[in-house]
């Protein structure tokens, strides 16, 4: 175990300008799925716990959170919920396949982020068009 | 500061049980996801009846808070992550996490409150 345990050091070439790296289809999926899962930290679990807490009191707070949520802005904010919701959701599914060594090769690995970025972005336009 | 932390990484073990803790509350969270779903489609929709009798059916209360459980473990994992990788200063991301320790336990007394509360 002790000498897998010590990695070989090697001076390896740094260049990590994001701005010009040309990432590949799993990165962007990757970072996405980090954005989307800050995105509902930092929002999606209070709005959620604010949302049902004041539908569920009574008919009138019900009809009153939907006219709140009727409100062009809250309509974006929870379009951007739903889609980090489904990103998260659908990207979070793949890692479970590659978990199991389910597409791990590089075409599949490259096809299966692109079917995470397209798909949640169609289901978005779903829920998009109920919204509006 | 850990200069070769290969050494420790390899031998302490420590991911395993977030790595593993991570799966499980995806897994719960993702069948809950569909049970709602399933739920929403059955009934064409929510209006408040639906919305209101759902949340007066202890199984789907229970469902909820076994959800939100797993939400909160997740999200821990994932923002300490996060932490961990951007906020060098071993002050400020104890800071953070601390501060992320506490909203998540606030969330659940907030989940619990919705789910069983007078109101």
């Amino acid at each position: 175990m002790a000498v897998l345990e010590r990695r070989i050091v090697k001076p390896r070439p740094v260049y990590l300008n994001l701005l010009e790296i040309r990432q590949p289809l799993p990165a962007i999926v990757s970072i996405l799925h980090r954005i989307s899962g800050a995105l509902l930290f930092l929002v999606g679990i209070p709005v959620l716990l604010w949302g049902v807490h004041v539908s569920v009191a009574s008919p009138e707070a019900f009809a009153q959170w939907k006219s709140v949520m009727a409100q062009p802005l809250w309509k974006l904010v929870a379009l951007a919920l739903a889609w980090a919701y489904i990103h998260h959701l659908l990207a979070g599914l793949r890692h479970l396949a590659l978990d199991v060594h389910v597409g791990v090769e590089l075409a599949p690995a490259r096809r299966s982020s692109a079917i995470v970025l397209v798909l949640s972005l169609l289901l978005t336009i779903i829920v998009a068009v109920r919204l509006w | 500061m850990v200069t070769n932390p290969s050494h420790e990484a390899v031998s302490a073990h420590y991911g395993w049980r977030d790595w593993l803790s991570q799966r499980v509350t995806a897994v719960v969270m993702a069948l809950y996801t569909l049970l709602v779903f399933g739920v929403v489609v059955w009934h064409g929709g929510l209006d408040y009846s639906v919305w209101k009798g759902l949340f007066a059916n202890n199984a789907f209360k229970l469902a909820t808070f076994l959800f939100m459980i797993a939400l909160f473990f997740h999200a821990w994992v994932g923002v300490r992550n996060i932490a961990m990788d951007y906020v060098k200063p071993t002050g400020w991301r104890l800071a953070v996490q601390m501060v992320v320790i506490c909203m998540l336990i606030a969330y659940a007394g907030w989940t619990i409150q919705i789910l069983w509360g007078a109101v």
